[in-house]
């Protein structure tokens, strides 16, 4: 088994996939790991797909995950999260990659103009290949705290129980990040990465 | 359907990353950072003067974070040609220098290029290129590492952002040493990819306090160019030398002598991580190569592989240098090569990689598309609604966010090539018609900072040779595609101080087209848009239609407030849908028979009304008058 984490966390381009990458970076070197993060963002900013892959060991060289690779997948939106579903580890026996799924749901325009379909159930489609799979609405959290922002600390929160480090890690170098920023936001993204915890935990 | 959020709106007023300066960490730190943040902080370590850049992905952010650092001038140059000219004006004035862009943006600047190769520099002179290997955001995949060989310039390539750190600082000592311009090169994978880089001291130094007059130098008549030339021979000969000893080169023993690799830049990542136990040569300044340490290798080994992205150069050089070598006989000789291709090239010599590990990986599941599309109240928007309308005309088009004109569900953008090529395009277009399109109308699309970048010239062209082109000279105040970064349209500097702002109805008036045929519209107007665009390809002759609304995602947009689809007026007409804005949705589809008997299909919308900013395009072609202010449904903030 590779002593090299790979955490790909997939989305569109505004949702926060770069920042939540980000912070699994931090959290990673905090806890004396070696670090490689990369994306593929070039347009992005105009609704295109954004996949960010985060390494981290001992030493890590490349810095892509390659199909087939990833430990965790964190799917910032469903059909993406079913887009690179390809690329988590394969059970062989041993435990698979596992996807971390928000259940929403973003139509592109083509889909909207008729072109294309969006699939029936990506997530249930993610499932079918043997993949273990926790999927829930983090926008509906989100939107209860009342700031949707917080889907990105939601995500963070949910795929928590699954990092070779503690969860608690992971939540201070949210809560640090924002206190140094925004006090205020501070507490609404620690109860938002708790809400997220709990959630993905099922 | 689920209706949510597609982007959430920029915060308003806040200044973009060049405007915001800070507090440089430490020398000893050792920080988190991309190949372009470890560049940017390498200039500023290393003493640079005067940097320079026009945005490129993936450059634009070398020099965004450059104009954070304090004591140097940085700018956002007009072109990548300004850009060098600059660095190269503030080499000869004896302080150290330097300029970015992407690999198309040394095209732009080659001329430059080829005749700076001549006369040297003073201050050290480096300039970043960055290769979007793999097509990221770009019109071609050139291979920049061809410039060192064409202008006969060291070619150094960083693998990482430590490595992005260390060999620009060794640059500038590398271009005071060899009185040369140094090209960094770059590809996708060094500029953002993020890991640890520790800093260094810095060191401010000039080579020189006063620009010294020497015409044999610096001006570059035949007669003085000509005797440069054996200098420049000498010089590639001494980097030649260099390149044997330089630790930039270097070369790694390995245990599993099967396969010996040759590599630079992020593909020596790849090669490490896939074959650790492989000898491989290391290349830093990977032109002049080293052949000696190249030989030294090939007698390591059984046989000698390349690994280059993305052309075969050094391949080509390795064997008529008489080493037998392999490379892109095995590789692809485009895109990237990481760990998975490298495996699967590599089967043809090493068998146990035959078996083929990866076949037993899922399947990648078939998901529609998401192209980039243009933002919810984009100006473009109504401006591609209106040309989608339009019959018989033939678009040239250019490079920028309105490039995605050509998509869905407008259609309307027919040609791109190269900043600023819609002029003479369109001007091409004019005056080659044949006799099936002596009706046709020829229209141009071009925005603000391509315009500045490279169109001008062409616009003149079309005024000056009497084109009947229309021109639509899309203002929107920044260079949109890249993120937003300031431009002469934006009336500010790279800081976001207060700068003078170009009047392109008097610039465009200047270059000749007559004032009756400069039109500024707004461009949320449909009727007038329309109503313009149609007059004004009916002349016969040039004209230029001007739009005056500023990009979305930059501070001058104001966000107004939005509006929601009313269910039970929506007759499913789908007009307001073939506007392309993203945060407009289809909710249903029905088949209907018109009072005429033909089938239609009707298309049902929705407006999401958390990513409707309120500019009222959709409201204008809305047959049944459906389209209503929205009431909120919950509270979202975005303080």
């Amino acid at each position: 088994m590779s002593q090299t984490t790979n955490i790909l966390v997939v989305g569109i381009g505004g949702q926060g996939v770069m920042t939540a990458s980000e912070i699994l970076s931090e959290a990673a070197i905090s806890q004396g790991y070696r670090v490689k993060k990369t994306e593929v963002a070039g347009m992005s900013q105009r609704g295109g797909v954004v996949s960010s892959h985060v390494r981290f060991g001992p030493t890590v060289l490349s810095p892509e995950i390659a199909p087939g690779e990833a430990d965790i997948l964190v799917g910032f939106e469903a059909a993406e999260a079913m887009r690179w579903s390809h690329y988590l580890r394969p059970k062989n026996g041993a435990r698979g990659g596992v996807a971390m799924i928000n259940r929403l749901r973003l139509a592109p325009p083509i889909v909207s103009l008729g072109l294309f379909d969006y699939p029936d159930d990506p997530v249930a489609a993610v499932r079918a290949q043997g993949i273990e799979v926790h999927d829930f609405d983090a926008g509906e959290i989100a939107r209860e705290l009342g700031d949707l922002r917080l889907v990105n600390t939601i995500m963070l929160g949910a795929i928590s129980g699954n990092l070779p480090f503690s969860a608690e890690t992971l939540k201070d170098c949210i809560v640090t990040r924002f206190a140094k920023k925004k006090p205020e936001m501070a507490e609404l993204n620690a109860k938002a990465f708790d809400l997220g915890k709990a959630a993905g935990g099922a | 359907m689920c209706v949510l959020l597609k982007t959430l709106p920029r915060k308003s007023k806040e200044p973009t990353l060049s405007h915001k300066p800070f507090t440089p960490a430490p020398a000893g730190s050792r920080l988190l950072m991309s190949g372009n943040e470890a560049i940017a902080r390498a200039v500023w370590d290393a003493g640079v003067r005067v940097a320079a850049a026009y945005p490129g992905t993936p450059s634009t952010e070398i020099l965004e974070n450059v104009a954070r650092y304090p004591d140097l001038y940085s700018e956002w140059s007009v072109n990548e040609k300004v850009s060098l000219e600059v660095a190269v004006g503030a080499s000869l004035a004896g302080g150290r220098s330097f300029c970015a862009m992407k690999h198309v943006g040394l095209n732009v600047a080659a001329d430059a290029l080829m005749t700076l190769t001549l006369t040297g520099v003073v201050g050290g002179l480096v300039i970043a290129v960055a290769d979007d290997v793999g097509f990221s955001s770009s019109q071609n995949e050139q291979d920049s590492r061809f410039w060192g060989r064409f202008a006969h310039l060291p070619i150094v390539e960083p693998a990482d952002s430590q490595e992005a750190y260390d060999m620009t600082r060794a640059a500038f000592d590398l271009s005071e040493k060899f009185n040369t311009p140094v090209i960094l090169r770059l590809t996708t994978r060094v500029c953002h990819v993020k890991c640890l880089v520790d800093i260094g001291e810095r060191v401010v130094k000039r080579a020189a306090e006063s620009f010294v007059k020497n015409p044999s130098r610096w001006v570059m008549v035949p007669a003085n160019a000509q005797k440069r030339v054996p200098e420049v021979f000498a010089r590639e000969k001494a980097l030649r030398e260099e390149s044997e000893t330089t630790p930039l080169n270097r070369l790694e023993p390995g245990s599993d002598r099967r396969v010996g690799f040759v590599t630079s830049g992020p593909a020596y990542m790849h090669v490490r991580e896939t074959f650790p136990d492989a000898p491989v040569l290391k290349l830093g300044l990977s032109h002049p190569a080293p052949m000696g340490k190249v030989k030294e290798l090939a007698a390591q080994v059984d046989t000698l592989v390349v690994v280059e992205e993305t052309e075969q150069l050094l391949e080509g050089e390795i064997r008529a240098a008489g080493i037998p070598a392999r490379g892109k006989d095995i590789l692809p000789a485009a895109g990237e090569l990481p760990p998975y291709v490298l495996r699967r090239s590599l089967a043809a010599l090493l068998p146990e990689l035959a078996a083929g590990a990866d076949e037993k990986a899922p399947k990648a599941l078939p998901v529609f598309p998401r192209p980039p599309t243009m933002c919810v109240a984009c100006p473009h928007l109504g401006v591609y609604y209106t040309l989608s309308q339009l019959r018989n005309v033939t678009i040239a088009g250019d490079i920028g966010c309105y490039t995605l004109g050509a998509g869905h569900p407008w259609n309307a953008l027919d040609t791109t090539i190269c900043m600023g090529a819609s002029m003479g395009m369109a001007l091409g277009l004019d005056k080659g018609r044949g006799v099936d399109d002596a009706k046709k109308s020829i229209v141009a699309v071009i925005g603000d900072s391509t315009f500045m970048h490279m169109g001008m010239q062409g616009l003149l062209d079309i005024a000056y040779n009497h084109g009947n082109v229309t021109v639509l000279l899309l203002d929107n105040r920044t260079v949109g595609m890249t993120g937003g970064q300031d431009n002469p349209a934006s009336g500010r500097d790279i800081h976001g101080q207060p700068a003078p702002r170009i009047d392109f109805a008097q610039v465009v008036a200047a270059l000749g087209i007559a004032p009756e045929h400069i039109r500024v519209v707004d461009p949320y107007v449909l009727p007038v848009l329309f109503k313009t665009l149609r007059e004004e390809i009916k002349h016969e002759g040039p004209s230029v239609i001007i739009t005056n609304r500023p990009c979305v995602l930059i501070d001058e947009y104001e966000k107004q407030p939005s509006f929601e689809v009313n269910e039970a007026a929506c007759t499913g007409c789908g007009n307001c849908v073939e506007i392309g804005c993203p945060a407009i949705h289809v909710t249903r589809r029905e088949k209907a028979i018109k009072p005429s008997g033909k089938e239609v299909e009707l298309a049902f919308a929705a407006i999401e009304t958390a990513a409707c900013t309120g500019c009222k395009l959709c409201l204008q072609p809305c047959a049944p008058d459906a389209i209503r202010p929205a009431t909120p449904t919950f509270p979202v903030t975005f303080s």
